[in-house]
């Protein structure tokens, strides 16, 4: 936000803002900014909100899953006045409204809070000062960019509101469940879910092609590839993986489209019977078609949500530990090495569909592979931190913690790649624990890390340290306690689907134990909100009463992003830099200082 | 600072910046289409065997007009041929000619969409009938002298038609190369249809050629009309350049010729994707 207002009257005008000679009116300058540091920001706060959002759907249903039929406190009456009785009468979530908020707790998460504000926030922000651009290649993409997710979001938001409620079928849509839900109306959640998603899919590939170009044309004189950044090389990578594993989604929603829409049979088998009989289709259509084309976006799509993440703890750690990074070599070839086999294990979602053993096979082969790269550049991030003397700041907490978080997301992921084990597990509450441990207590707080680790560059002040400390421990914990058990549940059997908490699965009382873990998720998740507080708090009262940040390179860091003035002025750099060294020369023997950035001569 | 390579070429990429962007546009529009003709061959090997419509899920065949796809195809080569003309005339410093050949690239354009809703109006007024008997057959309704469109058995039922006049295809070898066997219709050599009367009463259903008849229609209108866009969105692009923004030619040349060059390589991108789909879906 600071950004903007010291927006430097325009002396590279270029021609978006040919008409705006001095100061900018409101609505160029926060609305339609067309600077990639303003768009980095919007994209930033919008995300942030949709994170709050998709969060507080989930508290909801874990009162439910706690306290299954039970009136929610307070907000259950808000649900009722706001969704109407047959959502949520007397305050009770309905088992209609249990789904929608799950399939709506997905779809947010994944496609309006994580992947926007890890690729659109700190990669529109971030990356071009690492590369030493002014500006992304193509400014009027970028905001088009930001304007298709927005609308996007608001159609998500939107679709709550359309008779029938908003998608009820899994952020994964499968079809002929997602067909065959909401008939009774033709602007459904369901149509609403694939009119966001247009929107989304486009402005990611607005973005990608957009951050691959600023990375490969408007890298400044020196700046050869093996001296990017590891934080730019995993945008780069994401980048790539946006760009050609979300367009078979999009293929995959216009055929949905067609059959909710056209009545058409892409993926509806012949002789299909539900509750209402044999349903009235021309047949001929694949199911697993669908989810065929949903996982080869979807595979990816992990990827795109940890690359990021794993970019900004490299920044971080490297920072902090006054070290260069251990093999950072390894790191980039792994991260293109992630990139490729990502396109290759999108069916190891689909081996309790009967696609075959031999199918199943390969693609637990292509699995097992993918967790070398996943695992080299962990362990580069683990070894990188031997020896040396590490702040404990924020930002280098948060780091620190997404390491062995990550590490449980990703090794209680091998069971799950291996389809003997996973027949057991499919399904189950370890799933569930499975994926949140990479996304939750990994990518989110990388994400947190990196907030607290540029805010100073964007406003010009550090965030509070207390209140960050505060934010951290009470987020870690209680993390760890959402989390941990549901690897338990899943274990004993628990599906992830039951609306009633598992009760009626489980029998009279055949496991009371394991359910009873709701109650202890409940509280911890609500605890968990509690301790977001204070990153809520710390993040507006540190734009104005957070410490001064003395130079524009508070942190003593070495790469471009912290050569330009702070707050940047429009157009980034005063003269365009040069490089002359690696992105991570810390504590080099002899040197004057124990870091030498990347634009000083020796 | 200034963005840099917006114009001139980077020394070491060879490239400006759009160039890679147009670049980039195509490779994920390749993974668009890609999804799509896989989808397309998923359902097609999925397909029972069979004549269709006897058997209702089996792939048909030769439903589409060859000859008028055919020449589509040559409107769009013919386009694409244009466009790159269009470009080296700027090169040449020739505004005139350029415009010339803009022109014919757009017309050729709105040549292949005019010939495309030509053909959808012949399916949406086609008809797969299934009689009571178990039988099936195709052809157009004759309803007082015009062929009309989408009706289903219930608009005969609302309409309280009580027989209707039906212009009969007749099956010939040619539509099922495959060597299946096929139900012989009494006709004099020469003749492609038989006038028919059908009584409402013996028609189990009636559906025209739209998505919701079956998967090769579904894929069909899905794949044509998403190419068909396209084709809409180069109109625009291009006519917009040509008439309406063509005078950046004047104030930078440069520029001018690149946005033309980028536009020109999305539409041979669009004319790529219909030589895949003519053969995919009119030939096999």
């Amino acid at each position: 936000m600071q950004t903007a207002t010291t927006h430097a009257p325009a002396h590279g005008h270029d021609h978006a803002h040919a008409h705006e000679h001095h100061e900018p009116g409101f609505f160029s300058k926060y609305i339609f900014s067309t600077d990639h540091k303003v768009i980095g920001i919007q994209y930033g706060i919008t995300s942030l909100l949709f994170l709050f959002f998709g969060f507080s759907l989930m508290m909801a249903m874990r009162w439910q899953l706690a306290y299954p039929g039970k009136a929610i406190p307070v907000v259950g009456e808000l649900l009722r006045k706001v969704l109407g009785d047959e959502m949520a009468s007397g305050g009770v979530m309905s088992a209609d409204l249990y789904n929608s908020f799950g399939a709506m707790h997905g779809t947010i998460m994944v496609f309006l809070a994580i992947v926007p504000l890890a690729f659109g926030a700190f990669g529109n922000y971030v990356t071009p000062l690492q590369v030493g651009a002014p500006d992304m290649a193509f400014p009027r993409l970028n905001m088009a960019s930001y304007h298709m997710y927005f609308w996007g979001g608001v159609i998500m938001l939107a679709s709550f509101f359309t008779p029938g409620g908003a998608a009820k079928s899994g952020w994964t849509s499968y079809s002929p469940l997602a067909t065959l839900a909401d008939t009774s109306n033709v602007i459904n959640g369901q149509t609403m879910w694939l009119l966001g998603m247009v929107m989304l899919i486009t402005s990611s590939l607005l973005g990608s092609v957009n951050l691959i170009t600023t990375i490969i044309q408007l890298r400044v004189k020196g700046l050869t590839w093996m001296r990017l950044p590891f934080f730019t090389w995993a945008q780069f990578v994401t980048s790539f993986l946006l760009l050609l594993a979300f367009p078979p989604l999009e293929a995959a929603g216009l055929m949905q489209l067609a059959d909710n829409l056209l009545k058409s049979s892409f993926f509806m088998p012949t002789g299909l019977v539900t509750s209402g009989g044999i349903v009235p289709v021309s047949g001929g259509g694949n199911p697993l078609l669908w989810q065929h084309l949903f996982w080869f976006l979807a595979h990816p799509e992990v990827y795109v949500l940890i690359l990021p993440a794993m970019g900004i703890v490299s920044e971080v750690i490297a920072n902090n530990t006054r070290k260069p990074l251990w093999g950072y070599k390894s790191m980039v070839y792994a991260s293109m090495g992630l990139g490729f086999v990502s396109f290759i294990v999108w069916a190891h979602h689909m081996y309790l569909t009967g696609m075959g053993t031999t199918i199943s096979t390969f693609f637990q082969t292509t699995t097992m592979i993918i967790s070398i790269p996943s695992v080299i550049i962990l362990t580069s991030l683990f070894i990188s931190l031997w020896g040396g003397s590490i702040r404990f700041n924020t930002p280098m907490l948060f780091a620190l913690a997404f390491l062995p978080m990550f590490g449980i997301g990703g090794l209680t992921g091998l069971p799950l790649g291996f389809n003997a084990s996973d027949i057991y597990l499919h399904d189950s509450y370890y799933v569930i624990g499975h994926f949140h441990y990479v996304v939750a207590p990994g990518t989110i707080f990388a994400l947190f890390a990196g907030v607290y680790f540029w805010y100073p560059k964007i406003t010009g002040r550090f965030m509070s340290e207390i209140l960050g400390k505060i934010h951290f421990f009470g987020s870690f914990v209680c993390m760890n306690l959402i989390f941990f058990p549901m690897f338990i549940q899943g274990l004993r059997g628990m599906s992830r689907r039951m609306y009633d908490g598992g009760s009626t699965y489980f029998g009279n009382g055949v496991d009371p134990g394991v359910l009873k873990l709701n109650e202890g998720i409940l509280h911890a998740a609500l605890a968990l909100a509690f301790f977001q507080l204070f990153f809520i708090i710390n993040f507006f009262w540190s734009l104005y009463g957070g410490k001064k940040a003395e130079s524009s390179n508070p942190w003593n860091a070495t790469t471009l992003d912290w050569a330009t003035p702070t707050p940047v002025p429009h157009g980034n750099f005063e003269t365009a830099p040069t490089v002359y060294r690696g992105p991570y020369e810390y504590s080099v023997p002899g040197a004057a200082r124990d870091f030498i950035p990347q634009d000083q001569k020796d | 600072m200034e963005i840099p390579y917006t114009v001139k070429p980077r020394p070491d990429t060879g490239l400006y910046n759009a160039k890679i962007g147009i670049w980039l546009f195509l490779a994920s529009e390749v993974m668009l289409f890609g999804a799509l003709f896989s989808a397309y061959i998923l359902l097609r090997v999925g397909a029972p065997d069979g004549f269709w419509p006897d058997v209702p899920t089996a792939w048909p065949h030769g439903l589409l007009n060859v000859p008028l796809g055919t020449f589509n195809t040559a409107v769009l080569i013919t386009s694409s041929m244009t466009v790159m003309m269009a470009w080296t005339a700027l090169k040449e410093n020739n505004f005139a000619k350029f415009r010339k050949f803009m022109t014919v690239t757009l017309l050729c354009a709105v040549l292949f969409l005019c010939i495309k809703g030509y053909e959808y109006n012949d399916k949406f007024t086609h008809y797969v009938i299934r009689l009571k008997d178990g039988s099936a057959l195709t052809g157009h309704l004759e309803i007082n002298g015009s062929s009309p469109r989408f009706w289903t058995e219930d608009t005969l039922a609302a309409k309280k038609l009580e027989s209707v006049e039906v212009l009969q295809d007749i099956p010939t070898v040619l539509r099922y190369p495959s060597g299946f066997k096929h139900e012989e219709v009494a006709h004099e050599p020469g003749e492609h249809h038989i006038k028919r009367e059908i009584k409402t009463a013996d028609i189990q259903s009636l559906r025209p050629f739209v998505p919701a008849t079956g998967t090769f229609f579904a894929v069909y209108f899905t794949m044509t009309f998403l190419h068909a866009l396209h084709i809409i969105g180069g109109v625009l692009v291009m006519g917009y350049m040509t008439f309406v923004g063509g005078g950046m030619w004047k104030t930078e040349p440069e520029r001018y010729t690149n946005r033309i060059e980028s536009v020109g390589l999305f539409w041979h991108f669009v004319d790529l994707v219909w030589i895949f789909l003519f053969p995919v879906m009119y030939l096999l």
